[in-house]
């Protein structure tokens, strides 16, 4: 812990040496990153695998790929970020100028999850580093090949006294909670993102809470079957496609019309066989469960007589491997863990409705997720959705992608979270927004000094409406009185 | 049942009867608390609160009630703070109806949602970023500034649509009154209530589960609000203070420069004002001549005898007094009054006061002063100002006075704060271009004009997607030819995409 603190006493220095500030140290970062995954692309693979059993094209899909297309766009993005912000300033107060500058935090901490480890690491420290911070980066020690990697990596490419990769489990974490930061940045658990929050309270230091919730998935009536198709194959990838279900904007349950149940399943049977093949022992490009304490948490959510009875696919658990087949489940209890707790798992509950319209009602009784996908071609509905649901985003006719849109912020809202990240708002969430106003000794207005007569007390209930034709008819002395 | 309860205030020349109309209070604890956050949600829920009409119709209920009882707002803080009726009528009550029609008129343009480019990495598609309200929040106000600490935040929260509980400051116990009276007449009261009271209300505020606090006070009690957030995982706005510091250069037109020391220093309730100039920093040559410019337009300004002058705010309370007393008295700054020191408990004045060549680890430079005592640290070269500045905790200001170019962006660089005025001080939170706030230990959060919509408004992102243009390289089974799609396509490379729809490998 000494160590530790020796740690943050050379990454404060760093910063007030003010080396992080120039444009020239972040782009270098920017391009250390970048050199750090293409030099290291099979060693992240083989880190992914063992602990996750995530397929190369998953890993570069969901974690390289989007590390590197952020490192990208923040690099040609970077100048105009940093530039001062000209703002308007009314009349008033001329000879003025105003503007507002972003400048770094200082040191923050980043804390990150084991489904994405790669990018859920490096993607804000992109952020962190284009503010022109000091960071420390936790991993999450439950992708301990990742953490390790990470550890070991980081300090060959970028400024190893201005970035720290710190390894360890909750002991180290809440060491490092205890310390003063500029910033915190968290994807987790809202259980532990409550622990990080009341933390940082004792600094008084602002942080960024990536959370989860149950992503629900509405689909409408499609008429199109080619439509229906494209629709339930985006689900299956949706659903198991990132982590086998364990990803804060997985697909976590979807909403659809009685009648169109028995379609859907159908569809979805033959679209899991397609991607993931037919022996539930030998399942391919699908992820593990991270680990035997999620296993059997996921095993006991299908324990629940009422929930087993629900299965209509899959549902097989294999403990030595870690693996759980894609599972489909037909209206489970709705007080059941299954519908009441984030399933972070490749379990799928189909809720059936009578109308599909009543999928807001059953979204907005529940914590704002996330994220919310729904499947229609009704313009009225999708508007309805819109004004009438609240979640993190909101994609129509797909899953998943607006997390690789940068100019779209990615965050939450309740219990999903708060703040936002990606592209700009990366950039934004590491940095301090400062207000600079210069004004010079020029044009001085003595009705802003005491002592206090009518005639500054007129001046002034004009200046506030920028009522300037009366003001200048007050300063030419030709309006005695105003109502 | 309503009491009156009539007294008169003998320690000013006018005599002013002032009616303090209290209801029999109902006590607000848990129960109570719960209650009036069914309401509220239920109210949110019911979807009033985000139309447009109703945002309107509230807000120009705000500017008529600012419109209509401006002399009773005037009254209640003389009453509460002795408040000069032009610093009321300017800081107040004026910023107040600025910042109503701004969002008035700016409401439109606000509520519109913001169309974002989408590249080839998602196409097709379009993108935009929808503003939503939060749902039920929770305002808690200041005491120096009550009326316009009070309703600068709900204007914003009202613009952006929620449904808004206001704890206004027990300490200044006039304006509290007078904000739940007429609140409760003007507006929706099935939206938008005032809940009084001291720790025990707030603290039953601060169990409940709100959208978002917005909080406008000290870093002890912002402490307090951001652990109580943490419960609920509520985000917060904290307007908080510091120690706010005025370097001062030399070669400078000294007279302006001196008058808006002392205008955003006394002017604003006697620097009872978390941008207030806390301290100067000049050098030990320049020390003299500033002090003595400090003197000469204190006297035009307050007159002969600035304890008792009209156009300064009071203390706000015997607590204050107490602890300002204390700053002055520290045994590290007997005899480096230079001038003012007389002060009157009895009616809760001391006169506007200069100290020179302070300690550094004198008990006036290490607490916020929130008073009219003005340090003024001396230093060899003025650059030498920037360590002293920096070896302290972020301010909510930084004021700088300088002809020198180099030294200006040497300040702007260097000096972090929410915010920074050359050439002025206090000035930038009349601009509702820029966002005001705080940055480590005097905030987190910034509002003003639009920021203010923002700080209370859910920015959700929409991903408009067809079905057609669907990359079968996005599933499974993998394959390499799959994975040279998607790094060109991860990649915004057309060409690497074209050359791997082929089947070639770009090198």
């Amino acid at each position: 812990m000494v160590e530790q603190e020796r740690s943050l006493a050379e990454l404060r220095e760093t910063f007030r040496s003010g080396r992080t500030r120039g444009i020239g140290w972040r782009k270098a970062q920017l391009r250390a990153l970048l050199k750090l995954m293409d030099d290291n692309e099979d060693q992240i693979f083989n880190a992914l695998q063992r602990d996750l059993g995530k397929h190369p094209v998953e890993a570069y899909r969901d974690e390289v790929g989007v590390v590197k297309k952020s490192a990208n766009y923040s690099l040609s993005c970077i100048d105009k970020w940093m530039a001062p912000r000209q703002g308007r300033i009314p009349l008033l107060f001329f000879p003025v100028r105003g503007q507002v500058l972003p400048e770094p935090l200082g040191l923050v901490l980043i804390f990150s999850s084991w489904n994405f480890p790669i990018s859920l690491s490096l993607d804000p420290l992109i952020g962190a580093l284009s503010a022109g911070n000091t960071v420390v980066l936790k991993p999450s020690e439950l992708a301990s090949e990742c953490s390790s990697f990470l550890a070991k990596t980081i300090p060959l490419y970028l400024d190893r006294k201005a970035v720290k990769v710190i390894e360890g489990g909750t002991d180290v974490a809440e060491h490092l909670l205890k310390q003063k930061w500029d910033k915190i940045f968290f994807t987790g658990s809202p259980r532990v993102g409550r622990i990080v929050m009341s933390a940082a309270a004792e600094h008084l230091t602002p942080v960024t809470l990536e959370l989860g919730g149950k992503c629900p998935t509405i689909l409408d009536s499609l008429s199109d079957s080619s439509d229906l198709k494209v629709a339930v194959k985006r689900i299956a990838g949706g659903k198991w496609g990132p982590c086998s279900g364990q990803a804060c904007i997985g697909i976590d349950y979807v909403l659809v019309e009685h009648k169109f149940a028995s379609t859907l399943i159908e569809l979805l049977k033959k679209t899991i066989k397609r991607f993931y093949g037919e022996n539930p022992k030998s399942l391919k490009n699908l992820c593990r469960i991270v680990n035997k304490h999620q296993f059997d948490r996921l095993r006991n959510i299908l324990e629940d007589p009422a929930v087993a009875a629900s299965i209509v696919h899959g549902g097989s658990l294999d403990e030595e491997n870690l693996t759980i087949e894609p599972t489909i489940l037909l209206d489970p209890p709705l007080d059941a863990e299954i519908m009441t707790e984030e399933i972070f798992g490749p379990l799928l509950p189909i809720i059936t409705l009578s109308n599909i319209h009543e999928s807001i009602e059953f979204i907005n009784s529940r914590p704002k997720p996330l994220a919310i996908y729904a499947f229609t071609k009704d313009e009225t509905f999708k508007k309805e959705i819109l004004t009438e649901t609240s979640s993190g985003s909101l994609t129509f006719n797909d899953v998943m992608i607006q997390f690789i849109c940068d100019t779209l912020p990615f965050g939450g809202v309740g219990q999903s979270g708060f703040g936002r990240y990606h592209g700009k708002y990366s950039f934004d969430t590491f940095s301090h927004e400062k207000a600079v106003l210069e004004r010079s000794f020029f044009l001085e207005l003595e009705s802003r000094y005491p002592p206090w007569n009518e005639f500054k007390m007129q001046f002034i209930r004009l200046a506030y409406s920028f009522d300037y034709f009366r003001l200048l008819l007050l300063f030419l002395g030709l309006k005695r009185r105003f109502t | 049942q309503l009491y009156f309860d009539c007294c008169y205030h003998s320690s000013t020349t006018e005599r002013k009867l002032e009616l303090m109309a209290t209801e029999k209070k109902e006590v607000f604890d848990a129960e109570a608390g719960a209650a009036m956050m069914k309401e509220l949600r239920s109210t949110f829920a019911s979807g009033k609160t985000k139309t447009h009409q109703w945002r309107v119709t509230q807000l120009q209920s705000l500017l008529r009630l600012a419109e209509d009882h401006e002399k009773d707002i005037v009254d209640a803080l003389r009453s509460d703070l002795a408040k000069p009726e032009l610093e009321s009528f300017v800081h107040e009550i004026a910023m107040m109806k600025a910042s109503c029609k701004l969002a008035l008129k700016e409401l439109d343009h606000w509520m519109t949602s913001e169309k974002v480019k989408t590249s080839i990495t998602t196409f097709p598609s379009s993108a935009e970023i929808v503003s939503e309200p939060l749902g039920v929040v929770l305002v808690i106000s200041a005491w120096n500034y009550p009326f316009l600490l009070s309703l600068d935040p709900v204007i914003g929260a009202i613009a952006a649509g929620n449904a808004v509980v206001l704890k206004p400051s027990e300490i200044a116990a006039t304006t509290s009154s007078l904000l739940a009276k007429y609140l409760g007449e003007y507006l929706d009261s099935s939206a938008i209530k005032v809940i009084e009271g001291a720790v025990p209300e707030t603290s039953v505020l601060l169990e409940q589960k709100w959208d978002k606090i917005f909080y406008t006070g000290n870093g002890k009690v912002g402490r307090v609000v951001l652990a109580a957030a943490a419960k609920h995982l509520t985000p917060v706005v904290l307007e908080l203070g510091g120690k706010s510091p005025v370097i001062v250069d030399s070669n400078i037109n000294l007279k302006v420069a001196t008058r808006r020391i002392i205008a955003g220093k006394w002017g604003g309730n006697n620097g009872q004002a978390c941008v207030s100039p806390d301290y100067i920093i000049t050098t030990k040559d320049y020390a003299p001549k500033l002090v003595d410019a400090l003197k000469t337009e204190l006297k035009n300004f307050y007159g002969d005898d600035q304890l008792n002058s009209k156009d300064l705010s009071r203390i706000v309370s015997s607590n204050h007094f107490a602890r300002l007393i204390k700053l002055l008295d520290d045994d590290k700054v007997s005899g480096k009054v230079v001038h003012g020191g007389q002060r009157d408990e009895s009616n809760l004045k001391i006169a506007p006061t200069i100290l020179l060549d302070v300690p550094e680890d004198s008990l006036i430079m290490t607490e916020e002063i929130f008073g009219p005592l003005l340090p003024i640290l001396t230093v060899d070269r003025v650059e030498d100002s920037y360590k002293i500045i920096s070896s302290r905790s972020k301010p909510l200001a930084a004021y700088l006075f300088t002809n020198n170019k180099k030294l200006k962006e040497e300040f702007v660089r260097n000096v972090s704060a929410g915010g920074l005025v050359t050439n002025d001080t206090t000035l930038h939170l009349a601009v509702h271009t820029l966002p005001f706030g705080g940055v480590g230990e005097s905030g987190m959060g910034a509002y003003h004009g639009k920021f203010s919509f923002d700080a209370f408004s859910h920015k959700k992102a929409v991903l408009h997607r067809s079905f057609a243009g669907d990359a079968p390289a996005r599933y499974p089974p993998y394959t390499p030819g799959k994975l040279r799609f998607l790094k060109a396509l991860l990649n915004g490379s057309i060409l690497g995409l074209i050359c791997a729809l082929f089947g070639w490998s770009k090198a």
